[in-house]
C-alpha cells in the first residue's frame, strides 16, 4: 500500500465553492446542464457544451473505470516530492466525464486501464478534500437514467 | 484566402548556444534577430512587423520592440506555447498578403537551465488548477498517460517508441551544437530511467537554454534578395481541448490542423519529403504522424520500428538536427526550431549525411500546452520555392 499522499488545497472561489464544500461531506458533485443535459467538467457556471447558464449541481456515484494513467517517479512538484512513486489517473466516472484524480490504496504496479474504481476524499484541512480513486469491484448494471434525472 | 505565393521565409537562425549563463533573455533574442536578418540580407531597420510570443519580457512585443529599436506597422503576440511560432509564420504570411507588412520578424528566446524568478503564482487563477495540478501532475506524466492509453488501444510498445528517439541521436550526432550527440540504442532508452510509466528518461526532450529567429518576407521583398527564399504553402492550427470533460489521449489537434494545412498548399502527405515535428516526447510524435496522415492511425509504432524517420532513406525523414529529443529546446518550446531545420532542408543546407535529395516539400508541426489536456496543434508546409 502506498502512503497516504499529501493534499495540497485548492483555490475555491465562489465558482467552486460549492463543489469544495461537498468534498468535505463525502460528495463528489458534477455540473450538469438542463438546457442541453450534458454533465461536464470541470465544473462551471456556464455549460461548455451548449453556452447555457442554466446549470445544476448534481451528484456523482463515485464509481468509474481508469481511462489511462502514469506512475510519476522522478520530478514531482514541490508538495509531492516525498511521495514518489504515485499515481496520476484520468478516470472515466459513470456518468461520463473524464476527470484528473490519483489511484491510492493499491500497489501501482497493479493498475490495468479499464480497471473500476470508487472515490474516497482526502481532507486538505482548509475547507476541501481532495477526491480520489481506489480500486473497487465492477459497479452494478447502471440504473436506468430516469433513476438520475435525465442527465447524459 | 490562400497565402499560397505570397510569404517566404528569407532569414532563419538558431542560436548556437544550449546553456547561456550571462545573459539576459531580452539579449538573447536580439542575437536570434541579428542572425535571423543577417541569414536573409536584411537590417533592423527594413523591419516593418514584429512576432514574439508571451515567454518574451515584457509587455508583450512592445518592450522587445523598443529593445530592438524596431520601427513596425504590425505586431502579433500569438500565445500557443511550442506551436506559437508556426502560427507566427502563418499569421506573417496573411498579414502580408494583406498588404499590411512586408518584412515581418519572429523571435523566441529563454533560459529554463537559468535560476529567475518565475511567475507561478498566476497559475492560481487558471480554471483548471484547481481541478488538475492538486493531484501532482507533471508535464511527462501529461504525456505518459497519452502514450499509456495509446499502448492500451493499438499494441503500441516502448520498443517502438524508443526507435523515435534512436532516430534522432543518429542525426543529432552530425549537428557539432546539439546538446546531446551520443548513439542511442533501444535498449538503451528502455533501460533508462523511468520518469513517468511508460516514459523513460530517453523518451523525453532536453531542457536548453537560446532561441531562434525567422523573417518572413512578401514576394516582391523575396526576388530582390539573393539568399534563396522558402515559399509558405499553407499554416492552419487547431485548438483541441476536453470538450466538457470527454479528453481523448489518442488524437491531438494535428488531425484538424494537418489536413486544412494540406488543403492550403493543394499537396498531400504523399508530396511531403522532409518533416520536423516537435519532440516533447517520443509519445507526441507517434500521434502527430498518425493524425497528420503519414501512417494509418495506431500504426505509428510499426512505422517508426522501421526505421521511417531516418534520413535520408527512411519513409519519412524526421528532425534531422536531432530535434528536441537531443539538440535542442530553448524555453522548453519546440515549434521555432523544428522550422528552421525545415528551412535548412528546403535550403538543401542540412548536413550532407542527412540531407534529403531534392527536398521540395517540408512540414513543420508545433504542439503547445499538452495533449493529454489541452493544446494547439500548427502545421506549416513549405516549398523550395524555386519556380
Amino acid at each position: 500500500m502506498s502512503p497516504q499522499l499529501p493534499s495540497p488545497a485548492p483555490p475555491v472561489n465562489p465558482e467552486t465553492e460549492a463543489f469544495w464544500s461537498a468534498t468535505t461531506r463525502g460528495t463528489l458533485l458534477l455540473k450538469g446542464c438542463r438546457a442541453c443535459h450534458v454533465i461536464h467538467w470541470y465544473p462551471r457556471s456556464m455549460c461548455p457544451a451548449c453556452g447555457s447558464f442554466d446549470t445544476e449541481w448534481i451528484e456523482a456515484s463515485g464509481r468509474g473505470t481508469v481511462y489511462s494513467f502514469t506512475i510519476v517517479r522522478r520530478g514531482a512538484p514541490l508538495a509531492y516530492a516525498e511521495a514518489t512513486p504515485y499515481v496520476v489517473a484520468h478516470v472515466e466516472l459513470e456518468e461520463g466525464p473524464r476527470i484528473m484524480s490519483n489511484i491510492v490504496d493499491c500497489q501501482p504496479e497493479r493498475i490495468s486501464v479499464g480497471d473500476h474504481v470508487e472515490v474516497l476524499f482526502h481532507p486538505t484541512g482548509k475547507s476541501s478534500a481532495l477526491p480520489r480513486f481506489r480500486p473497487a469491484p465492477a459497479s452494478p448494471a447502471p440504473a436506468a437514467a430516469g433513476d438520475r434525472g435525465a442527465h447524459r | 484566402v490562400s497565402i499560397r505565393g505570397t510569404a517566404f521565409i528569407a532569414g532563419a537562425f538558431e542560436h548556437p548556444a544550449r546553456v547561456i549563463p550571462d545573459k539576459p533573455v531580452a539579449q538573447v533574442h536580439a542575437e536570434v534577430a541579428a542572425g535571423a536578418l543577417a541569414d536573409a540580407g536584411l537590417t533592423f531597420a527594413d523591419v516593418d512587423a514584429y512576432f514574439c510570443d508571451a515567454s518574451a519580457p515584457g509587455l508583450g512585443p512592445m518592450s522587445m520592440a523598443e529593445y530592438l529599436g524596431l520601427a513596425v506597422r504590425h505586431v502579433d503576440s500569438t500565445e500557443t506555447g511550442g506551436a506559437s511560432y508556426i502560427d507566427h509564420v502563418g499569421h506573417a504570411a496573411a498579414a502580408i498578403a494583406a498588404g499590411s507588412c512586408s518584412i515581418a520578424l519572429i523571435t523566441m528566446a529563454d533560459l529554463p537551465r537559468q535560476p529567475r524568478a518565475g511567475f507561478a503564482g498566476a497559475t492560481l487563477e487558471w480554471p483548471e488548477h484547481a481541478f488538475e495540478d492538486v493531484f501532482g501532475p507533471t508535464i511527462p506524466a501529461l504525456y505518459a498517460m497519452a502514450a499509456r492509453r495509446h499502448m492500451h488501444e493499438f499494441g503500441t510498445t516502448s520498443e517502438q517508441l524508443a526507435a523515435i528517439k534512436v532516430a534522432a541521436a543518429h542525426h543529432a550526432r552530425y549537428n557539432e551544437h546539439a546538446l546531446l550527440r551520443d548513439p542511442v540504442t533501444i535498449d538503451d532508452v528502455v533501460n533508462s530511467p523511468m520518469i513517468a510509466d511508460p516514459l523513460h528518461r530517453l523518451d523525453c526532450c532536453v531542457v536548453t537554454d537560446g532561441g531562434g529567429a525567422l523573417v518572413v518576407v512578401s514576394a516582391e521583398v523575396a526576388r530582390a534578395l539573393s539568399r534563396h527564399c522558402v515559399e509558405v504553402m499553407g499554416q492552419a492550427s487547431w485548438l483541441k481541448h476536453s470538450g466538457h470533460g470527454r479528453v481523448d489521449l489518442t488524437l491531438t489537434a494535428a488531425a484538424r490542423s494537418g489536413p486544412l494545412a494540406f488543403a492550403q498548399a493543394g499537396v498531400t502527405p504523399a508530396d511531403v519529403d522532409y518533416v520536423s515535428i516537435y519532440d516533447s516526447f517520443t509519445i507526441t510524435v507517434l500521434e502527430t504522424i498518425e493524425d497528420l496522415g503519414f501512417c494509418e492511425k495506431g500504426r505509428g509504432g510499426g512505422f517508426v520500428a522501421d526505421g521511417a524517420l531516418l534520413s535520408p532513406h527512411g519513409a519519412l525523414p524526421c528532425n534531422t538536427d536531432g530535434g528536441s529529443l537531443c539538440n535542442n529546446h530553448p524555453g522548453n518550446r519546440g515549434g521555432m526550431i523544428r522550422v528552421i531545420e525545415a528551412v535548412r532542408q528546403l535550403r538543401r543546407e542540412a548536413h550532407p549525411e542527412l540531407q534529403v535529395p531534392d527536398c521540395a516539400i517540408a512540414l513543420a508541426h508545433g504542439t503547445g500546452g499538452s495533449i493529454s489536456t489541452r493544446s494547439v496543434g500548427s502545421t506549416l508546409i513549405l516549398g523550395r520555392g524555386d519556380s
